[in-house]
């Protein structure tokens, strides 16, 4: 990859997750009314509009990592519910993840959200099928790094990664919840989309379209 | 001495149970509280980033004891010990107890200047403790 994705880069993608998190307050919280408490919708919209304004003050650090940890102390104090200390986790891990400083590579980029899924299985203790945000984002992740290894471009890995959580999130609907309140419902949690499986898609939707339009090729 | 830290999804509750805690104590335990959202006292949730400077407040070189109300409260107050250093960690414990009771009595045992692990016994034991007589 000749072009490296900047801080800036970093910060219009969760701007446009946030914009996307926003719209979809609706549908997330549909989604949690159906196997939850109805609260994910909600609270990603609060933590989202705590980052929008936090990512439109001027004063941001141009150090990936230093950026990362804002992302993630600002989610950890403005969302709420399992979802706050959850993403708080998966950018405050992703902050630890190897950076060139003011900017990260497309394997950097990879690592970082590898990073990220380690975190959340720890503090979740949630497996794949177990109807997360794990099932979303360990395909997504698992897709990028063996479209990395295959020498792919930034636009085919980011793609790939969109599909896997695109299919990972789709899955959801066909299993039973092992984890998080919707577990209550053991076998009616089944024909339902797992909200947080369906936030955490939106990370890779979006960063599929800020990354490539910005030129992270 | 050891410190205590009370992390509720409600504000209220955390000060709720703060004031019963502190009452058993006698005023000698320290005591914090990290209840409901930081940006207002009236939204319901758990948030690392205050319950890491309730440990802080609390801190003492003894440890300090997490006691917790439910569900993400626990993921939360896990969160805030990895945001720790190292050995400040090392020296803080969550604890399996039902909140009230296991606040009530830890600060009870905490006063009395008994150290981390016995205190958290004590307080764990009151999971199994009956509240109706007829169920002893």
């Amino acid at each position: 990859m000749a072009q490296e994705i900047t801080t800036n880069q970093l910060r219009k993608w969760l701007l446009a997750y946030a914009a996307r998190i926003i719209e979809n307050e609706d549908h997330l919280t549909e989604l949690d009314t159906a196997i939850g408490d109805a609260d994910h919708g909600v609270n990603m919209r609060r933590g989202m509009g705590k980052l929008q304004e936090r990512l439109r003050d001027e004063g941001h650090s141009e150090d990936v990592s230093a950026f990362l940890r804002s992302v993630a102390m600002t989610l950890i104090s403005g969302v709420g519910g399992a979802a706050g200390p959850l993403y708080g986790t998966f950018f405050l891990r992703a902050a630890t993840s190897p950076t060139n400083g003011s900017s990260i590579d497309l394997e950097q980029l990879t690592q970082m959200f590898r990073y990220g899924l380690d975190g959340l299985q720890q503090r979740g203790k949630a497996q794949a099928d177990d109807k997360t945000m794990i099932d979303t984002i360990q395909p997504a992740v698992e897709a990028m790094e063996a479209a990395l290894a295959a020498h792919q471009s930034a636009a085919v890995v980011l793609a790939a990664a969109r599909q896997a959580a695109h299919l990972g999130m789709k899955h959801t609907i066909e299993i039973e919840a092992r984890k998080g309140r919707a577990s209550y419902l053991g076998p009616h949690s089944i024909g339902h989309q797992d909200p947080g499986a369906t936030s955490a898609y939106f990370l890779f939707e979006t960063a599929a379209e800020v990354f490539t339009i910005t030129g992270a090729d | 001495m050891i410190g205590l830290v009370i992390v509720s999804h409600s504000a209220r509750l955390a000060a709720g149970v703060h004031e019963l805690a502190a009452q058993m104590a006698g005023g000698q335990v320290a005591i914090g509280q990290a209840g409901g959202l930081s940006d207002d006292g009236e939204t319901l949730g758990t948030d690392a980033s205050r319950i890491l400077s309730a440990i802080e407040e609390v801190w003492c070189e003894d440890g300090v004891l997490l006691l917790m109300d439910l569900g993400s409260a626990v993921m939360s107050a896990e969160l805030a010990l990895e945001m720790l250093p190292e050995h400040r960690r090392r020296n803080c414990l969550l604890s399996n107890a039902p909140l009230v009771e296991g606040a009530i009595v830890a600060a009870l045992h905490a006063s009395l200047g008994e150290p981390l692990q016995a205190v958290n016994a004590v307080a764990e034991a009151a999971l199994s403790a009956p509240k109706l007589a007829n169920n002893c």
